[in-house]
């Protein structure tokens, strides 16, 4: 039986689909006895599915120091 | 003239009442809230801006050059801001300015303007009906666009008001969809640390977004 820190973060892995098999079977154990993670990993997978729905544009780190150098140098 | 004279006096001895006189800003740097930091600009707003520019132009180049003029014009106009608007609102206010101009500036050459429709000029599609090229009243397809750019806008302010260290790995793995590995390494943490962040940032974010989207 794992505790519900570990249980959050293997949920939380499975968002980013890099859990192991191994990770998936004990979460899933897990959620059978306990009912505040199941809640927490239904949201989880929700809160997923609206980040993909929101088609969210992101400039890379590089892309913003570039825009600070130029503000910098106005400034 | 005496009286304004009297006036006059009577300004100077008062201590600025309204928020927006820039004495007040000056005497107050610390109270003022709505005081602008242009340092924090890129880190705080570029992403938000870059969303609200993307819906508006679909391209990402010129989305993001859009950007960059909009921090560059509120640098250059900063002294005129009156601080009864926040930041982002203000900075919100030039770029949409900017996506207008945008859209004037490539309508302006001639013709470009007009609309142009081919009425089947495909050969594939001769014989077929007009009808059926019509719009599908149905369908909410546009409908639908709205509402994800107001999430990701939402989302997006969410992001904003974490802390800057989780935000940060938080774009980079949602968003960018970076590698636990090469974040690891970019910002020397190890992969538990990271999981960690991700799991209070996600918890925010739930709480977040809790009112209005789930």
């Amino acid at each position: 039986m794992i505790s519900c820190e570990k249980a959050a973060i293997i949920c939380n892995k499975i968002q980013y689909k890099e859990a192991t098999f191994i990770e998936k079977l004990k979460l899933r154990y897990h959620l059978l006895m306990c009912e505040t993670c199941t809640k927490f990993s239904k949201k989880n997978s929700q809160l997923t599915s609206l980040c993909n729905k929101a088609h969210l544009h992101g400039l890379s780190n590089k892309e913003k120091e570039q825009m600070k150098d130029r503000l910098r140098s106005k400034s | 003239m005496a009286r304004i004279e009297y006036q006059k006096t009577k300004e100077q001895n008062l201590p600025a009442v309204t928020p927006n006189s820039r004495n007040f800003e000056n005497d107050h740097k610390g109270m003022a809230e709505n005081k602008l930091d242009p340092t924090t600009w890129v880190d705080a707003y570029a992403d938000y801006l870059f969303n609200y520019a993307i819906a508006r132009i679909n391209d990402a180049e010129i989305a993001k050059d859009l950007v960059q003029e909009t921090f560059l014009a509120g640098l250059k106009s900063a002294k005129n801001y009156k601080g009864d608007a926040a930041e982002r609102t203000w900075l919100i206010a030039i770029l949409k300015r900017k996506v207008i101009d945008y859209y004037r500036k490539s309508n302006s050459k001639k013709g470009k303007a007009e609309v142009r429709i081919n009425y089947g000029s495909q050969t594939d599609a001769e014989g077929d009906w007009l009808e059926e090229q019509v719009a599908d009243p149905f369908s909410n397809f546009e409908h639908s666009d709205i509402e994800n750019e107001e999430l990701g806008l939402a989302i997006q302010s969410c992001i904003e008001k974490l802390p800057k260290k989780q935000a940060q790995v938080f774009t980079m793995k949602t968003i960018q969809g970076i590698s636990t590995e090469d974040i690891c390494n970019e910002l020397n943490i190890n992969p538990s640390n990271l999981w960690v962040m991700i799991h209070r940032a996600r918890t925010a974010l739930m709480g977040c977004l809790n009112q209005s989207w789930f």
